[in-house]
């Protein structure tokens, strides 16, 4: 597994080809922009791993785990760390700013148009058509993301405590967090010896990955 | 200017509570912002998040046009901040710490351990947006078909939402 080995593999090589920041700008922001219909993980990962080959597959989930493990949006915190890692603070900053500022132009746009014409009847029924859609799509996310969580008893457990504490009891965010979250991570404290299921897992761990590259891409 | 700070630490808060990401965040920004804040209606909540499914980067990115509604310009350069600063320098500080604790056995811990809960929330988000946006068999049926062929095929999600946009709009004016 990954977690012996030592930071990562984009270090050399940016010693040798040392990535300017305009450029880690204009990478990220070509991505805000192209983005639609979300997915913009999907999109980073095209330009940042095959197209500019900054960092390998691995070096990218790496990141996303990371991501995905941190507060805040996968593609923000993705921003962060590989703007980080190309070029330090400015980096980080390059990549966050190239990649919020297309999306935040545009929405602003429709914001300043929408509220001119927010109570218009036709605007509002495309708008829900809309968020039925999206509904739709958030359901497919929440599955393929959690495909792994949804068939373990033990996960399925604090995925149904979680839902029924925020859903149906309307408990606030942070008292879930810091009940749910503490009781999770202490059921999967690290053990002595690492048991049967815990290998299976990382074995699992190692499918999974392989898969979701395949269908990221 | 009251208004403008409780924006402020209202979406900074969101930001640090988002873990699972912003769908995860959804219930709870519905609950401050249309039940305990009585900013805003549940139906131009809606509204305002699906303004954020079109356009292109991050979908969060509408809790600007939220900071618009409630205080114009200045209110959607405060929550633009709150609630992507905060985030940013967390992140900045984990990910070189991150490293650090590469040999830790509870970094597995913590990833497999908030790995549900942050499905859960997503669970709940996705919950939340169809209880304010499914409200007849019409929209159940977008938010079915949309289902459907995402689960099938790899298709452009904005050409499905614009689908469903539209089959709305027709279903209205028919």
């Amino acid at each position: 597994m990954d977690s012996a080995r030592p930071l990562s593999p984009i270090t050399n090589e940016r010693e040798a080809h040392p990535v300017k920041v305009g450029a880690i700008f204009k990478t990220f922001f070509t991505a805000g922009a192209i983005s639609f219909g979300g997915g913009v993980v999907a999109y980073l990962r095209e330009y940042l791993v095959h197209q500019q080959k900054w960092l390998d597959d691995e070096g990218f989930l790496d990141a996303l785990e990371l991501s995905e493990t941190l507060p805040g949006l996968n593609s923000v915190n993705m921003s962060v760390i590989i703007g980080d890692r190309l070029r330090g603070i400015a980096g980080a900053a390059a990549a966050v700013a190239g990649l919020l500022l297309p999306g935040m132009v545009v929405m602003m746009t429709l914001g300043v148009l929408w509220s001119e014409q927010r109570h218009n009847p036709y605007l509002r029924a495309v708008l829900i058509g809309v968020a039925a859609s999206a509904v739709g799509l958030l359901t497919t996310v929440t599955l393929q993301l959690g495909h792994r969580q949804f068939v373990r008893l033990a996960d399925l457990l604090f995925i149904g405590a979680t839902f029924v504490a925020v859903s149906l009891l309307n408990i606030s965010l942070v008292i879930v967090l810091l009940t749910l979250g503490p009781l999770a991570i202490w059921y999967y404290r690290p053990v002595a010896h690492p048991s049967e299921s815990a290998q299976y897992f990382l074995h699992l761990r190692e499918r999974f990955r392989s898969h979701r590259a395949h269908w990221r891409h | 200017m009251y208004k403008l700070w409780s924006l402020a630490w209202v979406f900074a808060l969101l930001s640090l509570v988002a873990v699972g990401g912003g769908t995860a965040v959804l219930p709870e920004m519905e609950r401050l912002v249309v039940h305990q804040f009585h900013w805003m209606g549940d139906q131009q909540f809606r509204d305002i998040y699906s303004l954020g499914q079109v356009a292109p980067g991050p979908n969060m990115l509408m809790v600007m046009v939220i900071g618009y509604r409630l205080a114009g310009a200045a209110g959607a350069a405060v929550v633009g901040v709150a609630f992507f600063l905060p985030d940013c320098i967390l992140t900045f500080f984990a990910n070189r710490l991150w490293y650090r604790l590469s040999q830790s056995r509870w970094r597995t811990a913590l990833q497999r351990g908030l790995a549900p809960v942050a499905i859960g929330l997503m669970l709940s988000g996705t919950y939340a947006l169809a209880r304010l946006s499914i409200t007849n068999f019409m929209g159940l049926s977008i938010a079915a078909v949309t289902f459907g062929i995402l689960s099938w095929r790899r298709v452009n999600p904005l050409l499905l939402i614009s689908a469903g946009g539209l089959a709305y709009l027709i279903f209205i004016i028919r």
